[in-house]
């Protein structure tokens, strides 16, 4: 199953952001300004959080990852600085834990270190400790992004998933719509 | 302007309360040239804040302040903290914050949307089957009514339940066509005689009145982003282009009054000053729970014991919609949670079974867990996730129901004088038991509800019975409606029997409830409110 920036864009529905945001995301397909970009390495600690949360058959992490998370931050600059400074204080555990930055680390590895700072069991909260703003900004983020999206609802079962404006004809559909039979 | 709370110099009406059943008559009386003031406790909630809000509620740890003054609330809509402070003494627990929403659109901002009319016995209780009390009114004086307010919540409904009082106009938008569940459901039913039929919605199933057909985010209940279900914001907006100033964050304290007539509503703005607003005429409109307060924080030596309070009925008969509901899962796809409204009821438990109550029966589509926020709350991800929403998700069922409470005098709305609110009045109390009567009717549907499922081979999971069930939020009877000043609040006309310029409406005027959710007849009465009392300025 391959993410595209297409899912992005229909998480970003979702997500309430595609209006604005979506419409700088779509125009602007050789990257973003200054204000809606993100830096190198937190899109590469974002990548291999999502490697790590979502299921193995994702494919396309990293563009659906740069396109979600870039149409989130445009317009909210504390968000952006919530993301950034999250994802940098993750970065800098894992360094410090096992000596390597998170995106060096194998599948298993990640997996460990965020069970081990908790993140697994934290309560989500942007004013919390590391746990909790791993939780709120990086992994919460990036499971809305693919849940609330008809690609990762899809492989649940349901491909208007809620918060998602997907219409009023799937709910009266004995399957979905790909679906054989 | 917004921030111009000062009063309207020489209003007509003063409308307390900008929810469904003040925002109806502010449209129609602005609209026939009426000088119209409303005044809300709550603030105006921005349209384009909704999708903020709908994050708030799907995504833990998302703030959900959205009132500006600073204190902790619930949820999206800012409901909590000491402006709303209550206290719960019957035997039965009453979460009156989780029921109501202050604010420019009252409660149906939060609401589900569901609009169908009462039945005729509805009016009759007592005369035909000797219990409650009869309304003043009956079905066909409420008819025409019916129709308008239909109109004006833009209902998407067909005509085909055989159980509903007579209608000769369609409903103003086609039905929501029947879920795939319903489809499952509707064969356990035939065998069991128990004809489905489509649910009216609030909702737009076609663009209508300016706003969105809905698109299916699934939020409902407590946000619909899109603007297709219905909010009183419409009439709100209606209201202000006739001419008509809402002013929101303006708690009313009390009625200022020379024992006849109200003078003036005098209200508190943020800014820490009160000021009056002076009309001809008063319409309290805000719930079943403040209008009452409102009466009786407005006593004085020629009405001790509450303004328009000569009967003893401020605050009595309180009467809610009780939930009974049975759930389970089945071998095969069930497709919920798509969409947050229902499409199928079925209203054969209604008229003249025993037990007496009326149930209305509805079936779920949004029955069992949505993966959206099961992911977001799990200690769990990757592929062991998914595993987890695979199993979780998929073959649920619910069969839910609504059922009536007759009017107990001993449930009642009073002031708690040990607890007081952000301005130091006293908070409302809210006294609320489940009678026997409504026991019993629960636990019949409760045997309804596990036949459907036990056709269906289900697996029942879950249960809400006598002893869990709990309210509905629709909040009736404390302010009475009937003939006799002796046992009512206020007269046919929804006027006070004790004050000449005052009216009330919504559902604290419904001597009964039934177990039809409450908003049509509350538009229905608003729009006969609006005539009465144009007749009467």
């Amino acid at each position: 199953m391959n993410l595209s920036r297409r899912d992005a864009l229909a998480a970003l529905a979702a997500a309430g952001a595609v209006g604005t945001a979506g419409a700088t995301v779509l125009g602007d397909e050789g990257g973003a300004d200054a204000d809606s970009s993100l830096p190198d390495g937190t899109l590469a600690t974002l990548v291999a959080v999502a490697e790590t949360v979502y299921p193995a058959e994702a494919g396309g992490i990293e563009p659906f990852v740069e396109t979600y998370v870039t149409g989130r931050i445009v317009n909210d600059p504390a968000h952006r600085e919530g993301v950034v400074t999250a994802a940098a204080d993750l970065d800098a555990t894992a360094r410090d834990w096992v000596g390597a930055p998170i995106a060096d680390l194998d599948r298993s590895a990640r997996d460990r270190l965020l069970r081990d700072l908790s993140v697994d069991v934290a309560d989500p909260d942007p004013d919390g400790n590391l746990a909790a703003r791993v939780r709120f900004y990086l992994v919460n983020e990036l499971l809305y992004a693919f849940y609330a999206s008809p690609t990762g609802g899809r492989l649940v079962g349901i491909e208007n998933p809620t918060g998602y404006p997907g219409g009023t004809e799937s709910y009266r559909r004995a399957r979905m719509e790909d679906e054989d039979g | 302007m917004a921030d111009d709370r000062s009063p309207v110099p020489d209003a007509d009406v003063c409308i307390v309360g900008a929810g469904p059943a003040g925002a109806i008559v502010a449209a129609r009386l602005g609209e026939a040239g009426h000088d119209v003031v409303v005044l809300d406790a709550g603030p105006r909630f921005d349209l384009d804040d909704r999708t903020e809000q709908l994050d708030a509620h799907l995504r833990p740890g998302v703030e959900e302040t959205t009132r500006g003054d600073g204190e902790a609330v619930d949820g999206p809509w800012g409901m909590g903290g000491e402006r709303d402070a209550y206290t719960s003494s019957g035997s039965k627990g009453y979460p009156l914050n989780a029921a109501r929403v202050k604010g420019v659109g009252g409660s149906t901002l939060h609401w589900q949307g569901m609009v169908m009319r009462l039945h005729e016995r509805d009016f009759e209780l007592q005369s035909r089957h000797g219990v409650g009390t009869d309304w003043p009114i009956d079905y066909a004086d409420l008819r025409p009514y019916y129709a308008e307010a239909e109109a004006e919540l833009g209902v998407a409904g067909a005509a085909d339940n055989p159980f509903a009082p007579p209608r000769e106009e369609p409903h103003p938008l086609p039905a929501f066509p029947p879920s795939h569940s319903d489809s499952i459901f509707a064969e356990a039913c035939e065998s069991l005689e128990l004809p489905m039929h489509s649910v009216p919605n609030a909702r737009n199933s076609e663009p209508y009145d300016g706003a969105s057909a809905c698109v299916g985010y699934g939020t409902c209940k407590p946000v619909c982003p899109s603007g297709a279900k219905y909010t009183a914001e419409r009439h709100v907006a209606r209201a202000e282009a006739a001419g008509a100033r809402v002013i929101d964050r303006a708690p009313v304290q009390r009625l200022a009054h020379d024992g006849e007539r109200i003078e003036a509503a005098v209200y508190a703005t943020p800014d820490g000053t009160e000021h009056r607003q002076d009309a001809r005429a008063v319409v309290l409109a805000c719930g079943g729970v403040e209008n009452v307060r409102l009466l009786l924080l407005s006593a004085s030596d020629a009405h001790p014991d509450g303004l328009a309070n000569a009967s003893g009925a401020v605050g009595r008969y309180f009467m809610d919609h009780c939930f009974a509901g049975v759930g389970g899962r089945i071998d095969r796809p069930t497709r919920q949670n798509h969409v947050g409204f229902n499409t199928s009821e079925c209203h054969a438990l209604y008229d003249a079974v025993d037990p007496l109550p009326g149930v209305k029966l509805e079936f779920l589509n949004y029955a069992g867990p949505s993966p959206v926020s099961e992911a977001l709350h799990a200690d769990d991800w990757g592929d062991s996730l998914l595993d987890s929403l695979r199993e979780s998700y998929g073959t649920h069922l619910a069969v839910g129901a609504l059922v009536e409470q007759f009017p107990r005098a001993e449930n009642r709305i009073t002031l708690d004088r040990s607890t007081t609110d952000d301005h130091g009045n006293p908070v409302p109390d809210v006294r609320w038991s489940v009678g026997p009567e409504t026991r019993a009717a629960i636990e019949r549907v409760n045997e309804v509800q596990r036949a459907i499922l036990r056709e269906l081979d289900a697996e029942i999971d879950w249960a809400v019975g006598p002893d869990e069930t709990g309210p509905a939020f629709h909040h009736m009877g404390t302010t009475r409606m009937g003939t006799d000043p002796d046992e009512s609040v206020v007269d046919p006309d929804c006027r006070a029997h004790d004050c000449d310029n005052l009216w009330i409406a919504g559902s604290s005027v419904f001597p009964t409830g039934g177990a039809m959710n409450p908003t049509l007849t509350i538009a229905a009465l608003s729009c006969r409110l609006a005539d009465r009392l144009e007749d009467w300025l």
